[in-house]
């Protein structure tokens, strides 16, 4: 490593190098959410059969996380580059580790090891098979083939790929605390993020409007319920990760007892379960349209008519 | 002439505890599929590491063992009419045997003739067999299956290549995409493909590209280098066999790294530093002769030693920022008290539907002085228990627990100690948990025992009293764990205590305290309760091999301790074979069932004046006296009973119990139950088997 990548080099590396792989390039979701697995490009297009290749960057905002700016690696909101791929490309591990070399970071010169993590969002009704990769004893990626989401099997099998962006820079820059990660030139990560990181923190811990957020969540969860009936997935799906972040500011306030946290999770996944449903029904009655060999396409039309 | 045979198979890696249990899995459907082809061979050897299987078959036949055997068609009169001529059945039955009616010949069975052909199938070259070592394959099961790709097949991992050799010969076959070859990978960063020309060069070709494919040999030279490591810095590295089967299953190459962390950290309690270093790093921790925490670890790395550096400065900073968390929570955690965090713990539900984890402690410190009163505990037990009880909960507020959840308890005893707490208290805390496991670790001391039971206790009474009664495998909070540990130590502490017992306490204490019982009522759920508990001792007794009729005859009475429970059971056991055994069971029982019919008022009394005879005289002479000598031990109560079968043979020859005057019925039946109530201290014998 001679000259060390700024974080906003190491996006633009990634994007190029996944996008040479047949990837979209795809824009950071504008609802708010925990990892970028929720986005809508990742969780709603692995479900059903459709071939589909994104990778984008995804803010990320766990509540519970943020530390008010003090703690060098914890954070209310990180970023993770995300790629998701259907199916599953058979060379995915070495893909990979190409996207490493790209960062100018030779596993001939590190130990980098995939250690089994099987991955599991109870609350989106998600599971799959794979494993975090260590680089000399730091988690800096979650590799995952999807095999269910929204409670459906998934079919072909799309596989996840999470960088997170904090530890993989901090990693490439040999910063300490993830404030001092350049993130362009010149400029560092806690100049932009130390004041949204303490704010943030502050009112998730300590001001936000318990009262209010409950209410939202009652009404977000409506929203959604209804909107699915309506056969209207994106905005329904929306009120889903609306009612998922409004459970985890007032988890993140100490506001769920341990089995009310089951109760409001539960209805979380009943709503991905159901949208996940819709959202296959919809893309049905589109024809599958991103299906190009044509004969697989009508007969996936036709199954279970 | 034998040949050897390898069989690798390619992986993504293989999650590390699964690699060894997977090889072997291998080993063994490789060899009966051997033996189901007839296909003869000396021994196997077996290979692995996280990213291939592979097993080596020595001097395997070169061909299958041949098959002689007659073959059975229709009987004479159907093979031949009357002129000898062979009808069609027979010429269908030849031909299907590949052969003609010339080679049939008869023979008799069970009196009636048959055609029979001396069929012969000789045995196929190995090589035109193996390829059905795929279904060896494809038939393995994991812990954990996926898919990939397009692929409906579910394996561990996605399959990258097979070797499937026969010496220098590719045995064609393939699954999915995947075509058997002779060509592996070496080490996924230092090594090249590997044609391997013949099966014997097998493990020996990988080693120049870097893969020890013998799992037992790379764990030796993993411990050879920890060894060696150890010598030259005079340290004593802590080598846990499950944390070593691990991580050599993590790697290919073995390379053992040592890297230090400041020596600041060492302030944090020993526990939480291997926590970080052992669980979260599957890192070595080391200590100096005296057994002293030292500001180092030991690791090992999937390569060479080239760049050795980066990939010790990358972990060191790893465990660095882990400790850096640690301390400071150590830090912070002190800066409050005990008082503190019990205050704290008023806002934090323990069960919404149950109530706060402050009011389970209230609840808890109650029964467990209920308890103690009743096991007769000293004064200065007793207060160190009341002690315990009031604050046992304190550490889960803390910081340190919040972020290393597996040292709840551990924590507790090590602040508590800290905030000026007496080690009895202390150790109380921590070990209120256990046992932890199904066979884990019981408290040692009798305050962390009773503690322990108690708190486990209300755990089981509220959840139930809540409605939340584990189901099938749906048991969320760990309930039938929970009940096991109660029996364990109760019966480890040679405590006499039965399921029914510890629910009158929970039912006293909440009579008597509403408050701590707000949201739930106990009282109706004692049979529920008292079952969920005893269910338990019928697992441990069914461990210990012990028949099913003896198990449901010793826990059928719930009034019954866990101790006696096992007792009756062993005591059943030794005499199953004594010549008076069946006669005892078969009069008690006489006794058990009658008196079962017994439908009593509550404040009924025996009634000498209206005995008839004096058989029932001697009966309630000697039930009179069993009850005044009141035996509890098991054996006692056995002997007791055997002694008794004279008398009740005695008594049912003289007595009608069923008679036809209310009254003597009545007073007999009362008699019976009596006697009853007292055989019941072994169990239910209405439930046992006698030969």
């Amino acid at each position: 490593m001679s000259k060390k990548l700024a974080l906003q080099d190491i996006i633009l590396t990634l994007q190029q190098f996944w996008s040479k792989q047949g990837c979209m390039l795809m824009q950071s979701y504008d609802t708010e959410k925990g990892a970028g697995t929720m986005s809508p490009y990742t969780f709603l297009r692995a479900i059903g059969p459709e071939p589909w290749n994104a990778a984008y960057v995804e803010p990320s905002r766990r509540p519970a996380d943020g530390r008010y700016g003090e703690n060098p690696n914890r954070l209310y909101q990180h970023h993770q580059f995300q790629v998701i791929m259907k199916p599953s490309p058979s060379n995915i591990q070495e893909l990979y580790l190409d996207s490493l070399r790209a960062l100018g970071l030779d596993p001939k010169e590190h130990d980098i090891r995939f250690v089994e993590d099987n991955w599991e969002n109870p609350s989106m009704g998600c599971a799959g098979v794979g494993w975090e990769v260590w680089l000399d004893g730091m988690e800096i990626t979650q590799f995952t083939y999807f095999q269910q989401v929204g409670g459906l099997e998934v079919r072909p099998v799309a596989a996840e790929v999470t960088y997170g962006l904090e530890r993989l820079s901090s990693y490439i820059q040999d910063v300490n605390s993830v404030f001092e990660l350049e993130w362009a030139d010149g400029v560092k990560y806690g100049d932009i993020f130390s004041e949204p990181e303490y704010e943030h923190s502050k009112y998730s811990f300590e001001k936000s409007n318990q009262e209010m957020l409950f209410n939202f969540f009652d009404t977000y969860e409506e929203e959604a319920k209804k909107q699915i009936k309506n056969g209207l997935v994106h905005p329904a799906y929306d009120y889903i990760l609306k009612c998922s972040h409004t459970f985890n500011l007032l988890d993140a306030r100490g506001a769920v007892s341990v089995t009310e946290r089951a109760g409001y999770l539960a209805r979380i996944r009943n709503m991905a379960k159901d949208v996940a449903k819709a959202f296959v029904a919809e893309r049905k009655k589109l024809g599958f349209p991103l299906i190009k060999d044509e004969k697989l396409r009508q007969s996936l039309l036709k199954e279970d008519k | 002439m034998t040949h050897t045979f390898l069989l690798e198979i390619g992986l993504e890696e293989i999650p590390a505890h699964v690699v060894t249990p997977s090889a072997q899995q291998l080993t063994e459907r490789v060899s009966s599929f051997l033996k189901e082809q007839r296909l003869s061979f000396e021994h196997i050897e077996t290979f692995s590491t996280p990213r291939r299987l592979a097993v080596k078959v020595l001097n395997l036949a070169d061909q299958q063992a041949d098959i002689e055997e007659e073959a059975k068609g229709p009987a004479r009169k159907i093979a031949q009419d009357a002129e000898g001529n062979w009808s069609k059945a027979a010429i269908g039955f030849s031909r299907g045997q590949g052969m003609t009616p010339d080679d049939i010949f008869f023979k008799e069975l069970k009196g009636v003739e048959y055609a029979y052909v001396n069929k012969f199938i000789a045995g196929k070259k190995a090589i035109e067999i193996l390829s059905g070592v795929k279904n060896a394959i494809t038939a393995m099961v994991f812990p954990t299956m996926m898919r990939w790709g397009s692929n409906d097949f579910k394996f561990v991992r996605p399959l990258k290549w097979i070797i499937a050799l026969l010496d220098n010969e590719v045995v064609p076959f393939s699954i999915l995409d995947v075509k058997s070859s002779n060509v592996t990978k070496g080490h996924r960063f230092l090594g090249n493909d590997v044609t391997i020309k013949n099966a014997d060069e097998y493990p020996k070709a990988l080693v120049s590209e870097y893969v020890i494919a013998d799992s037992q040999e790379r764990k030796n030279l993993i411990v050879q280098q920890i060894k060696d490591l150890a010598a030259k810095n005079d340290w004593k590295i802590i080598v846990d066999d499950d944390l070593l089967e691990e991580v050599n299953n993590l790697v290919e190459y073995p390379t053992v790294f040592a890297g230090s962390f400041d020596r600041k950290y060492l302030e944090i309690p020993d526990e939480v530093l291997i926590t970080s270093m052992k669980d979260h790093q599957r890192f070595f921790y080391v200590q100096d002769e005296n057994g002293k925490l030292l500001p180092n670890f030991v690791s090992v790395r999937n390569g060479v030693k080239d760049h050795i550096d980066t990939v010790i400065a990358g972990n060191e900073k790893v465990l660095t920022a882990r400790l850096e968390d640690a301390a400071f929570f150590f830090h912070e955690d002190q800066k409050n008290s005990i008082a503190d965090y019990v205050e704290r713990l008023k806002k934090v539900m323990f069960h919404d539907k149950i109530g706060t984890t402050f009011e389970k402690m209230e609840r808890v410190q109650l029964l467990s002085a209920i308890l103690a009163d009743y096991l007769g505990f000293d004064e200065e037990s007793k207060s160190n228990l009341k002690r315990a009880a009031q604050i046992y909960k304190f550490d889960l507020v803390t910081g340190m627990v919040g972020e290393f959840s597996e040292l709840q308890g551990v924590m507790g005893e090590k602040y508590a100690l800290i905030m000026g707490e007496k080690p009895e208290v202390a150790t109380a805390i921590k070990e209120h948990y256990m046992p932890i496991s199904a066979e884990g670790e019981l408290p040692q001391t009798t305050v962390g025992a009773l503690l322990a039971v108690a708190d486990k206790l209300d755990s089981i009474a509220a959840f139930f009293a809540a409605g939340m009664i584990p189901t099938g495998s749906n048991d969320p909070y760990a309930l039938r764990r929970q009940a096991a540990g109660i029996a364990r130590i109760v019966m480890d502490q040679n405590w006499s205590l039965s399921a029914v017992q510890l629910f009158n306490v929970v039912e006293k204490n909440a009579a008597a305290n509403p408050e701590l019982y707000r949201k739930i009522s106990p009282a109706d759920t004692e049979a529920e309760v008292t079952t969920f508990i005893v269910e338990r001792i019928k697992k441990m007794l069914e461990v210990q091999h012990y028949n099913f009729d003896v198990i449901e005859t010793v826990t059928a009475k719930t009034t019954n301790g866990f101790k006696e429970m096992l007792e009756a059971a062993r005591v059943l056991k030794v005499h199953s074979n004594d010549k008076d055994f069946k006669d005892t069971v078969e009069a008690t029982t006489r006794v058990l069932r009658l008196a079962k019919k017994a439908d009593l008022a509550a404040d009924v009394q025996l009634k000498p004046e209206l005995f008839e005879n004096d058989a029932e005289k001697v009966f309630a002479d000697r039930v009179a006296e069993m009850e005044e000598k009141n035996f509890n031990n098991v054996e006692e109560i056995f002997q007791v009973l055997r002694g008794m079968r004279v008398v009740i043979n005695n008594y049912f020859d003289e007595t009608m119990v069923m008679a036809k005057d209310a009254d003597i019925r009545n007073n007999r039946l009362y008699q019976l139950s009596l006697y009853a109530s007292f055989a019941y201290k072994l169990g239910d014998l209405t439930k046992l088997n006698v030969k």
